[in-house]
């Protein structure tokens, strides 16, 4: 290996560690928040990535399905809860919440879908028929045992990533998808090419963890989000319901994974079942953070990614085994500098 | 039901799947093979995980490296399918053991994922290795032969496989009665408890681990022989997942769970297979495992402890069986009365910025009751679990029976003679009163893991169970012996506590608030069994809040306030000492 090749695997390994920096935050996000380990994470990515190309096409994406299929599984368990719990006076605002806000932009893909839209306007589109996706998931999946052990969680949050993809075959179909590049503008920097789309995707890694980062600071919505991580019971002695910081943590973690996988879809050929995969590699980055910090999770993530674009370069046949098989000296590294809270956490 | 009447049972049940292939069309032959396998996975699941704790998405990698390894020697070395069976055994346990090894210390939900991360690994170099068939894996398997018998259709190796089930049930539910089965069922309630009886938790995590993986390993073995075909997709984490599926239908908690999961999920499958066509043609089969994966959830969120202990509560109870008589187990000599049995020299042990516990030293006699008393935050508890080894000091010596045991592993602490109880009662609420207190006996017997599945270990295990008895009916609940310690109230199961402790044969018992919780009667009955036990030359330290009952018990009292040693001495001292009322009552203005 010459400079040049490791100068090339190297951008290569930053372009790809910038996507799983933006989705390791919302791993980050969502298991601080809500104690879930969002498998289905990288899955969100790929119907992103599916849901452009449907738009590019000029066709219907399949999302419209998936969207409608769950909110009306979520409004009727919403409904059902709310009818045993408080009688029929929140029936209204469950219906909005979860029928009509998560089908707005349904139905705006559903009126434009044939039409010619600017690429602008399908990236916008795409990202705000996927967003509800996860809310959704949180509502049927996750909140009947929100207070249940993170194992059960993570059992769970599994499953769901299986009939995610199970859903994904049923609705977009088995042919993978690429969009059209964002920008095809290329940079001759010191002799090696720079595409303008990876310098993209390292600039949106850095402008939304930036915007993450000033959310939790300034805003007194972050900052519920962070007291809810903090302690659950304490938040919501102060007023904070955990269920809607919950949805925030949701959507704003939908918002991460759909812009990577605007991002990834022009790079990577993208199929209904690839989002295990990125978001797994992703999620490694966030282990090696402890699941617990969002710097570190950048630092992680842009490791895997490196280590990823090495590991292809040597190996390309072994390069997953090579990266998952790092998880468990990092989860061991991890097991011995984090303090032992021990004594009954996996009693059920 | 009586024992005789259960092994009725089980010998007719075996009788009527001896008899299935002379009743049953061939199609239903090949389904009950398929469950036969499965349920050898979930069987191991069940142990790992419904036992021990152990949550692994990964079962089916084993599976695969047992599968690969058969077809391998045999489809393209040539070998018999038995030596394909040792190379099956042999290098799915030398994996099991190490990424165990590597793994197992790992707690909770971090060592879930790490299954994912290993069972992902594996199932990924089945498909990249060139020599195992890369992505079409190996085909043309030959069928397994016994003697001159070939295995070669469904209704012959329907045999192997349910003799090869039904020994794997009958071998783990004698493990699951003996000591390092109890030990197994004691996993989960923590490092503290199971290295406080003197169990070494990891090592019993491991040997789990290997047995579950030894059974993947023949579930994957079978599988390769009857299918006569391996490829990676049926060793990825899906299959991982329908594994955990099926023991979790069935019940984690029970071995039948993982035949009756198995066989629910198999005819499942099998029926929506058929109906999905009908109810939504050219779906592709990708709706088979969005339908199991809506039920896995259901499942997870109503009735997690699945069908098996649902249907227990409607069959008759099964009547323990009376105790054989048995030599007693042999007994420690105690140290004799006043000598030093433990010597605690400055030890100092900070939180943070907070000096829990400040140079505290004092000495106990061996045959003395020694009272450890002190306003709430004292530190207290923390001295005691810098005795016990559950905490390291960082100052300081603790010496017991002449041997410096200051670094020593709570285990080996155990082991050489402390026995404690806890201020938040650890028992296990599932297991009866007798196997909480035939836990305490863990250090006094030898049983190993093979020695259980094989009941070689029936003359000791009677010894235990003699003891056991002898301990609760000392402390007066031999005529619960066998309800679930969950069903006690918290008075009973302090108690419950102090069997155990006393089934170890401590030198020195070292009991953490006994007291609270119970009534005076109870008290009064408590505080003479302790009486009795120094009579019989037991020493023993009491942390404890009650007064009354401190005082008319202690030989000598050590009071501690704000992490120092205030004071020590007898009853009467300690209650003029001014300290001691000022500590307790307030200064006097």
């Amino acid at each position: 290996m010459d400079a040049q090749i490791a100068a090339i695997l190297a951008m290569d390994g930053i372009a790809t560690g910038a996507i799983y920096v933006l989705m390791g935050l919302g791993f980050v996000l969502l298991f601080t928040v809500t104690r879930v380990i969002f498998v289905p994470f990288g899955d969100i990515a790929a119907f992103t990535a599916l849901t452009l190309a449907a738009l590019e096409m000029k066709q219907l994406p399949g999302t419209v399905g998936l969207v409608v299929v769950l909110a009306v599984l979520a409004a009727l368990m919403e409904i059902g809860a709310q009818l045993r719990a408080s009688g029929a006076r929140r029936i209204p605002r469950a219906i909005l919440f979860y029928l009509v806000l998560p089908l707005l932009p349904v139905a705006a893909v559903w009126l434009v879908s044939g039409q010619p839209l600017p690429m602008f306007g399908r990236i916008a589109l795409a990202i705000l028929v996927v967003m509800p996706i996860a809310p959704l998931l949180d509502r049927v999946a996750f909140r009947p045992i929100a207070d249940g052990s993170v194992l059960l969680l993570l059992t769970v949050a599994v499953v769901v990533h299986f009939a995610l993809v199970g859903l994904g075959l049923l609705f977009f179909g088995a042919e993978g998808v690429r969009t059209e590049p964002l920008t095809e503008v290329t940079f001759n920097i010191a002799g090696t090419v720079v595409s303008a789309q990876t310098l993209l995707i390292v600039l949106a890694a850095i402008v939304f963890s930036g915007l993450l980062f000033l959310f939790f600071e300034f805003t007194a919505t972050g900052k519920a989000l962070r007291a809810t991580a903090i302690n659950r019971t304490g938040a919501r002695l102060v007023g904070i319901r955990p269920a809607s910081t919950g949805t925030v943590a949701y959507l704003l973690a939908s918002l991460l994974a759909a812009i990577s996988g605007v991002l990834i879809a022009p790079v990577t050929t993208i199929f209904y079942d690839s989002g295990f995969l990125i978001g797994l590699k992703a999620f490694v980055g966030a282990i090696i953070a402890g699941m617990a910090s969002y710097p570190m999770t950048v630092a992680g993530a842009i490791f895997v990614g490196m280590l990823e674009s090495f590991a292809s370069f040597w190996s390309s046949a072994f390069k997953e085994v090579i990266v998952f098989g790092i998880l468990i000296p990092v989860l061991l590294w991890r097991s011995f500098t984090t303090l032992q809270t021990d004594e009954d956490d996996s009693e059920e | 039901m009586t024992e005789l009447q259960q092994r009725l049972v089980a010998i007719a049940a075996i009788a009527l799947l001896a008899g299935a292939p002379l009743i049953l069309s061939p199609f239903s032959i090949t389904l009950l093979n398929f469950i036969g396998v499965y349920a050898l996975a979930a069987l191991g699941l069940v142990l790992l995980t419904g036992i021990g704790g152990m949550l692994s998405f990964g079962q089916a990698a084993f599976v695969g490296i047992a599968a690969y390894a058969t077809a391998w020697a045999t489809a393209v070395r040539g070998y018999s399918p038995w030596i394909g069976l040792i190379l099956a055994l042999f290098l799915t346990s030398a994996v099991a053991a190490l990424v165990g090894a590597l793994t197992l210390r790992l707690r909770g939900h971090f060592l879930s994922l790490s299954t994912i991360a290993w069972g992902l690994a594996i199932s990924f170099l089945f498909g990249n290795i060139d020599g195992l068939g890369a992505f079409t894996g190996i085909s043309d398997i030959p069928p397994i032969a016994i003697g001159t018998v070939v295995l070669n259709s469904d209704g012959r190796i329907f045999y192997l496989i349910w003799a090869v089930v039904v020994a794997a049930l009958y071998l783990s539910a004698n493990l699951l009665a003996s000591r390092q089965g109890r030990a197994m069922r004691a996993l989960r309630a923590g490092q503290v408890m199971t290295e406080s009886l003197g169990i070494d938790p990891f090592r019993v995590r491991l040997v789990t681990f290997v047995i579950a993986a030894l059974l993947s390993a023949l579930s994957g073995w079978l599988y390769a022989h009857m299918t006569r075909l391996v490829s990676p997709a049926a060793f990825d984490v899906s299959a991982g997942i329908f594994y955990l599926l099926m023991a979790m239908v069935g019940g984690m908690g029970h071995l039948l769970g993982a035949v009756v999961g198995a066989a629910i999920v198999t005819l499942l499958r099998n029926s929506i297979q058929d109906l999905l066509p009908l109810i939504a043609p050219g779906s592709s089969g990708q709706l088979e495992i969005v339908a199991f994966a809506v039920l896995f959830i259901l499942l997870l969120q109503r009735a997690r402890a699945g069908i098996v202990p649902f249907v227990a509560r409607y069959l008759p109870k099964v009547v323990p069986p009376s105790l054989s008589d048995a030599r007693p187990l042999p007994c420690r000599a105690q140290a004799p009365k006043g000598e030093r049995l433990l010597t605690v020299d400055g030890v100092l042990r900070r939180f943070g910025g907070l000096i829990a516990v400040n140079k505290v030293s004092f000495e106990i006699a061996a045959g003395e009751i020694l009272g450890l008393i002190g306003p709430n935050g004292a530190g207290k508890t923390t001295l005691f679990n810098l005795i016990t080894g559950a905490l390291r000091a960082e100052e300081g010596r603790v010496s017991f029976l002449g041997s410096d045991v200051t670094r020593q592993a709570q285990l080996r602490i155990a082991r050489a003679g402390i026995a404690r109880t806890f201020q938040h009662v650890k028992l296990r609420p599932t297991m009866n009163l007798l196997d909480n207190v035939l836990l305490g006996t863990y250090p006094r017997t030898r049983a190993g893991f093979i020695a259980g599945a094989v009941r070689l270990d029936r003359r000791e295990e009677a010894q235990a169970r003699h003891e056991a008895m002898r301990q609760l009916g000392r402390v007066n609940l031999a005529d619960r012996a066998h309800i679930p310690a969950g069903n006690l109230p918290l008075g009973d199961q302090r108690l419950v506590e102090i069997a155990r402790a006393l089934a170890a044969d401590p030198a020195l018992l070292m009991l953490d608030e006994p007291a609270a919780g119970l009534r005076r009667p109870e008290k009064m009955a408590l505080a003479q069994l302790l009486k009795s036990l120094r009579q019989e030359g037991l020493t023993i330290l009491l942390v404890e809040h009650d007064m009354d009952f401190v005082m008319g018990l202690v030989d000598r009292t050590v009071v501690m306030d704000f992490g120092v040693k205030l004071c020590e001495g007898s009853p009467a001292e300690i209650r003029r000492d001014p300290r001691v009322q000022e500590a307790y009552l307030g200064g006097v203005a």
